[in-house]
């Protein structure tokens, strides 16, 4: 029931993140474009749960939970970055060139 | 005192109490004030001393190849057991650990003055890593405790070691690990293999995997370098030498104790442990043995000749130890019961021996700042105590009859002339140049005339300095003039060592069986009756 | 059950244990109590009195019982390991009682005799408590029940004789002489410990007495086996006494204080390669060829030392070379199979080159003091400073000739009848092996040598003018009691002596027949016809009044001049004085191409620079190499990094799914 449509919505969200992390500049966005992968793949878990059992239900919480730590953290980090740099974009911040 | 042990119920918590002693130690002194960090250490090596004391009388020659132990379940889903005990082997090198920690603990005294915390708690991490490599009987717990002795040795050499302290380190750090990721994966290959062997029953028990692991001749060659390669680096054998001197240069006093005197003993030990009894028809195939044989030997003669013409004391000891070790690696590998009892001996003599001539220079250091030999000269006239203990302990080392050296020595020189008497013949030849490099080294510091001013005003050895050295001295005439209790609780275990490489299959006295069934029930017990208990029970169990 | 159990030879262990707790005791004075002098010499004296005194006692229990084996007393074991049995334990015989009576008596006197020499030192009670250790490690040596108990001892005098060469260890080349001593005999050393492992290969054991016994059945006589056994015992025995080509040593040992020269290095430690020969005379029996270098090298090295000592001029060098000189005849006793020859020369040399050091170092001393008297800085030992000495110091001179004409083999001193019993049983064996009749000529030669450079010794010392030099003339005295009241002892012994051992009756060859008898069905009978006897004594003795003669013939005390002006010498002499610069040689083609070899090629070549800057720092440079390159692509924008990450991530999946 509704597979396939939940399946493309979720392949669009997934694929404007990627869009988002490969395109924008500013961090925050790209924090806010990597939930929105996570979030696509959590919806295919959920639309393939009725199909396979509860196992991606399950999954999902454990995304969830990963998910706002990670936000928590990344926030934190693009913090620290602004008050060190007087910025977010990350054009500007390439410490780890080699 | 054996009824004593018996009534404490020593033989089940024996070797874990020293196992946890230790770490509880370090938390204790990272939880203490910074100035009472020293004298928890202190208190805490002496008492891992004592508790290890028993192990002397817990231990019996008579009994099982392993005892004083015991097993628990770890992660048993992959066959991984807390699985630790004791035979005539690894009881004294857990002995000489316990005997060198307070001693080493003590010597540190004075010389270290930064982060003191840090550095006595690391010490008794690392007391845990070196006694557990010593006791582990399950390859896993093995690879742990290897690796976790590793860390608090890098760190004790890179930050409270000399100038050079960081190149030092990563060199020792990266060198050793090389090896152990190489034995890793060994182990790993060993562990499917046997647990195929074994009808699916997976275990890294050291028992369980010398009795089913049965290899294609190939694989067990690749297998056997990667054990060889991990163990002859941290010997050190020539050529994987090179980290040695320099480790052993940087680190503190202590450090280089401990480096000398317990760290290198972990590669002979393997050998004797792991590399030779799991790959005997490796080890012992006639072209491997000539070029093992041949580098011990190159490597007694080489140690000697780079050693005598060092300008730096401690870099001299450095080499002499790659020369001492030489001895031992010959005498594990002319598989006689005189050379591989000498080669046990010359592990424990070459701890005491070379561990207080590190003690030693680390005292003029203390006083002076330098170690090169050519800074000092006649301190005899200011310093005759420390003079003569500096004799008495460099003549050990060079294996003077009637000193423990010489009780080593001979015997893996007897041993091994009985099977390859041109190795042994050579060999002998390092008597000579131990002499040369070390009586020439502290003539030149205490004798001649006192012609530089700064060394005038020496002071002889402080109380403190007495309490460290007196002991070692005690071992160093004990063990010269009355070592047969000594070799007596080795014997069995070289003998069972030699018959397990020379003549294989002979499992029927050592196997303990890991099945399934009997498992449970077992866990609970000492390895020591599971042993018996096991090849019962098995009777009884059909085999997969 | 051997008739010594139960008698004074239980108590043997006393002797070693007397003299060092004397160490043990002076070893604490020397560090609380340096200054306590009178406390030093009763322990050091005491002790070591005491212990000849339980050797009389041992001495007279074995003559009393005369045990036809020996007698083992076994404290613990020492090293058990397998079919390897090494006890803690002491051997009393006939041979090794000759060996403690010697040892503790000819110690007792030297070390009354230091009390006198070294009063003055600062280092008095570390003197005395290194003296008493090797009292203590030479009885270990002579009473050991097995090899690796010997070399307890064998080891331990080298010790001592390294701490008391360099005992004044802030000259360096007295410190230095020390290393050297210890160095060359533990090349000897390697030889002592290969025989071991080649006796316990064979054998099965290294115990004395199970050895010898088994030697014969379990060795084939003259085989490779017993032959290598006996020439790496041979090699112990050249380190520890001195023999071509390992002598070199000996000389420099003269550093040590004089009582320490008497006492290790002429009476009692070098010796000890001749007491191991005699102790295992049946493997050297057993190994005809061993044996031949035996006595080929203890010739060689007897007449050697011998002419170098006819040019040194420092006395206690020319007794030096008489010391290595000597022991070569010993050598030629033990090589020619007159074990108990050997032994005898063994003693009467203890006595009578005891007494030639120590009325050395009585002369040392008095020619010491006076130069210290007047500030004059003057070779004390240089005999080109002595002169007409006889005057002033009677005593001295008096008992050093008693030692003179008995070294020259002149009738009836100990030394006559030692010697003769030696070359006359060389002489014995050249009859059947041609080889022998070539050693004993070397002795011949050796012999007249000897009486020659003794003969010029005393000459030099004792008569003639007195060179020391007006200032210092008023002080020159005979030395203290203490000094001349054991050269005067030792001089009896030496007038007597030589009746341990007369031509016929023989009184040690029996009492030492109970471990030599096994030996003489390998050895060829040495006797000789009553003519051919005679006429070699007669020889021997003319050829030793003859030496004598011609030194007092041709040598000028008159003409000598002092060291600062003497005229160099050229050509022969020059090459004598020089030692035919053997130790330049083993500097230039031994020590220093291996120290070379050591620095240059092993430590800078193979381990800084194969090991560590090509293989372990070049890998490291390699992987650091690889790492730049690798870092190109890494431009630190994130972006980038998802690109690849991507491309990655969707080359894996279709991977996965194809």
């Amino acid at each position: 029931m509704l597979l396939g449509p939940s399946l493309a919505v979720s392949a669009i969200l997934f694929s404007i993140g990627v869009m988002g992390v490969l395109l924008r500049r500013n961090a925050i966005v790209i924090l806010m474009c990597i939930e929105l992968m996570l979030n696509a793949v959590n919806l295919t878990f959920v639309a393939l749960s009725q199909q396979l059992g509860l196992d991606g239900q399950v999954f999902v919480f454990f995304v969830m939970t990963v998910a706002a730590a990670e936000a928590a953290v990344g926030l934190a980090i693009i913090i620290a970055l602004y008050r060190h740099r007087d910025t977010v974009n990350l054009q500007r911040i390439n410490l780890l060139r080699g | 005192m054996t009824a004593f042990l018996a009534a404490i119920d020593y033989a089940h918590w024996g070797v874990s109490a020293l196992l946890l002693i230790p770490l509880a130690g370090a938390l204790l002194i990272w939880a203490a004030p910074e100035g009472a960090a020293k004298k928890i250490a202190l208190g805490v090596a002496l008492l891992e001393f004592a508790v290890s004391v028993g192990l002397w009388w817990a231990y019996d020659p008579a009994g099982p190849p392993i005892q004083v132990g015991g097993s628990l379940p770890w992660i048993p889903a992959w066959g991984i057991e807390y699985r630790i005990g004791v035979d005539g082997i690894s009881l004294f090198m857990v002995l000489l650990t316990t005997f060198l920690m307070p001693l080493a603990v003590l010597g540190s005294w004075s010389g270290i003055t930064k982060r003191e915390k840090g550095y006595y708690a690391l010490m008794m991490v690392l007391t845990t890593g070196m006694i557990g490599v010593f006791v582990a009987m399950d390859l896993f717990l093995f690879y742990v405790f290897w690796e976790v002795m590793l860390i608090p040795m890098y760190f004790i050499i890179g930050v409270w070691g000399g100038k050079g302290r960081l190149y030092a380190s990563i060199k020792f750090f990266i060198y050793t690990f090389l090896g152990s990721l190489l034995m890793l994966v060994a182990i790993l290959v060993l562990y499917f293999n046997a647990g195929r062997a074994a009808g699916g029953d997976y275990s890294f028990a050291y028992e369980h995997i010398l009795r089913y692991a049965a290899l294609p001749m190939s694989a067990q060659f690749w297998l056997f370098g990667a054990f060889f390669l991990a163990f002859a680096i941290k010997v050190p054998m020539v050529p994987f030498h090179t980290w040695l001197p320099d480790a052993h240069v940087e680190a503190p006093t202590a450090g280089s104790v401990i480096l000398a005197g317990i760290l290198l003993k972990m590669g002979t030990y393997g050998f004797l442990r792991f590399a030779l009894p799991f790959f005997p028809s490796v080890a012992t195939n006639p072209t491997v043995s000539a070029v093992v044989i041949t580098l011990a030997v190159v490597g007694i003669v080489y140690g000697a000749l780079v050693a005598m013409v060092q300008p730096d004391f401690k870099k001299l000891i450095a080499y002499s130890s790659v020369s001492h070790l030489g001895f031992v690696v010959l005498g594990i590998w002319a598989l006689t019961i005189q050379s591989t009892q000498g080669a046990l001996m010359v592990m424990i003599n070459h701890g005491i021996s070379t561990g207080a001539l590190f003690f030693l220079v680390g005292m003029i250091y203390e006083r002076r700042h330098s170690r090169l030999i050519a800074d000092f000269g006649g301190i005899a006239r200011v310093m005759p105590a420390y003079a003569a203990v500096l004799t008495l302990v460099s003549l050990s080392s060079i294996g003077l009859p009637g000193t423990n050296g010489f009780v080593g020595e001979f015997l893996v020189l007897l041993g091994t002339f009985r099977t390859h008497p041109i190795a042994a013949g050579i060999a002998t030849t390092g008597v000579i140049f131990a002499a040369a490099y070390l009586l020439w080294a502290i003539q030149r510091i205490i004798y001649y005339a006192l012609d530089k001013k700064e060394n005038r005003s020496l002071t002889d050895l402080v109380p403190r300095e007495w309490g460290v050295l007196v002991p070692l001295v005690v071992v160093i005439l004990w063990l010269g003039l009355f070592p047969a209790p000594v070799l007596r609780r080795m014997e069995p275990s070289a003998r069972h060592f030699i018959e397990s490489v020379q003549g294989r299959p002979a499992p029927a006295v050592a196997a303990v069986s890991p099945q399934p069934a009997v498992r449970a029930a077992l866990r609970t017990l000492a390895v020591a009756d599971s042993a018996s208990s096991g090849a019962v029970a098995r009777a009884g169990t059909p085999q997969p | 059950m051997n008739p010594l159990a139960g008698t004074a030879a239980d108590w043997v262990g006393l002797a070693i244990l007397l003299p060092f707790a004397g160490f043990l005791a002076n070893g604490a004075l020397a560090f609380l109590k340096p200054k306590a002098k009178r406390t030093v010499s009763v322990i050091g004296v005491g002790s070591v009195v005491a212990a000849f005194v339980v050797a009389v006692a041992v001495f007279l229990a074995v003559r009393a019982a005369h045990p036809a084996a020996p007698y083992v007393q076994t404290f613990w074991s020492w090293i058990p390991v397998g079919d390897l049995s090494v006890n803690a334990g002491l051997q009393v015989d006939q041979l090794s009682v000759v060996m403690l009576l010697v040892v503790t008596g000819v110690s007792s006197l030297i070390h009354l005799f230091s009390v006198g020499y070294m009063h003055d030192d600062p280092g008095y009670a570390r003197y005395f408590a290194y003296l008493n250790l090797f009292v203590a490690f030479m009885l270990v040596l002579v009473l050991g029940a097995s090899f690796p108990v010997m070399f307890i001892g064998w080891e331990g005098v080298g010790l001592c004789s390294y701490l008391l060469i360099g005992f004044w260890f802030e000259e360096k080349e007295k410190a230095d002489a020390g290393l050297k001593a210890f160095l060359v005999n533990r090349i000897g050393d390697v030889g002592f410990l290969i025989a071991m492992f080649l006796i316990f290969t064979h054998l099965g054991t290294l115990d004395f007495r199970e050895t010898f016994a088994r030697a014969p059945q379990g060795l084939a006589a003259g085989g490779g086996t017993v032959t290598a056994i006996a020439l790496f015992l041979f090699m112990a025995c050249v380190g520890k006494s001195a023999q071509i080509p390992l002598y070199v040593w000996l000389p420099d040992a003269m550093a040590g204080p004089t009582p320490v020269s008497a006492l290790i290095h002429a009476a009692t430690m070098v010796t000890a390669g001749v007491y191991l020969v005699a102790r295992a005379n049946i493997l050297f029996a057993m190994a005809p060829v061993a044996s031949a270098v035996v006595a080929g090298v203890g010739a060689l090295t007897a007449l050697f030392a011998a002419t170098i000592g006819l040019k040194q001029w420092d006395i206690k060098k020319v007794l030096a070379y008489s010391t290595i000189s000597q022991l070569g005849y010993m050598f030629v006793g033990v090589g020619v199979g007159a074990y108990a020859s050997g032994m005898f020369h063994l003693v009467t040399h203890a006595f009578f080159k005891a007494l030639l050091f120590l009325g050395a170092g009585s002369v040392i001393h008095v020619m010491h003091q006076a130069y210290h008297h007047t500030h004059r800085q003057a070779d004390a030992q240089d005999m080109r400073n002595m002169g007409g000495l006889a005057a002033y110091m009677p005593w001295t001179a008096r008992t050093m000739w008693v030692a003179t004409l008995a070294i020259a083999g002149i009738p009836p001193l100990a030394g006559f009848f030692s010697k003769d019993g030696i070359l006359g049983a060389a002489f014995a064996r050249g009859q059947g092996q041609p080889f022998y009749l070539l050693v004993w000529l070397l002795g011949i030669v050796a012999a007249f040598l000897t009486a020659f450079y003794m003969g010029r010794l005393m000459l030099y010392t004792f008569h003639g003018p007195n060179r020391t030099g007006d200032l210092e003339r008023p002080y020159l005295t005979e030395a203290p009691w203490v000094m001349t009241a054991p050269l005067i002892v030792l001089a009896a012994l030496t007038i007597v002596g030589g009746a341990l051992n007369l031509p016929h009756v023989e009184t040690l060859r029996h009492w030492l027949e109970p471990l030599t008898a096994q030996s003489a069905a390998f050895v060829p009978d040495l006797a000789l016809s009553g003519g051919v006897e005679i006429g070699l004594m007669v020889g021997a003795a003319l050829i030793g009044i003859a030496g004598l003669w011609l030194a007092g013939r041709i040598l000028k005390p008159e003409a000598l001049l002092p060291p600062e002006r003497a005229p160099q010498e050229t050509g022969f002499a020059k090459l004598l004085l020089e030692k035919y610069r053997v130790d330049e040689f083993y500097r230039r083609f031994i020590i220093e191409p291996l120290v070379w070899f050591a620095r240059v090629v092993l430590w800078k070549g193979v381990d800084a620079g194969l090991i560590d800057t090509a293989g372990v720092n070049g890998s490291a440079a390699l992987a650091r190499g690889l790492g730049w390159i690798g870092s190109r692509i890494e431009s630190g924008q994130v972006g980038t990094y998802v690109v690849f990450f991507l491309i990655g991530a969707v080359a894996v999946l279709a991977a996965l799914l194809k």
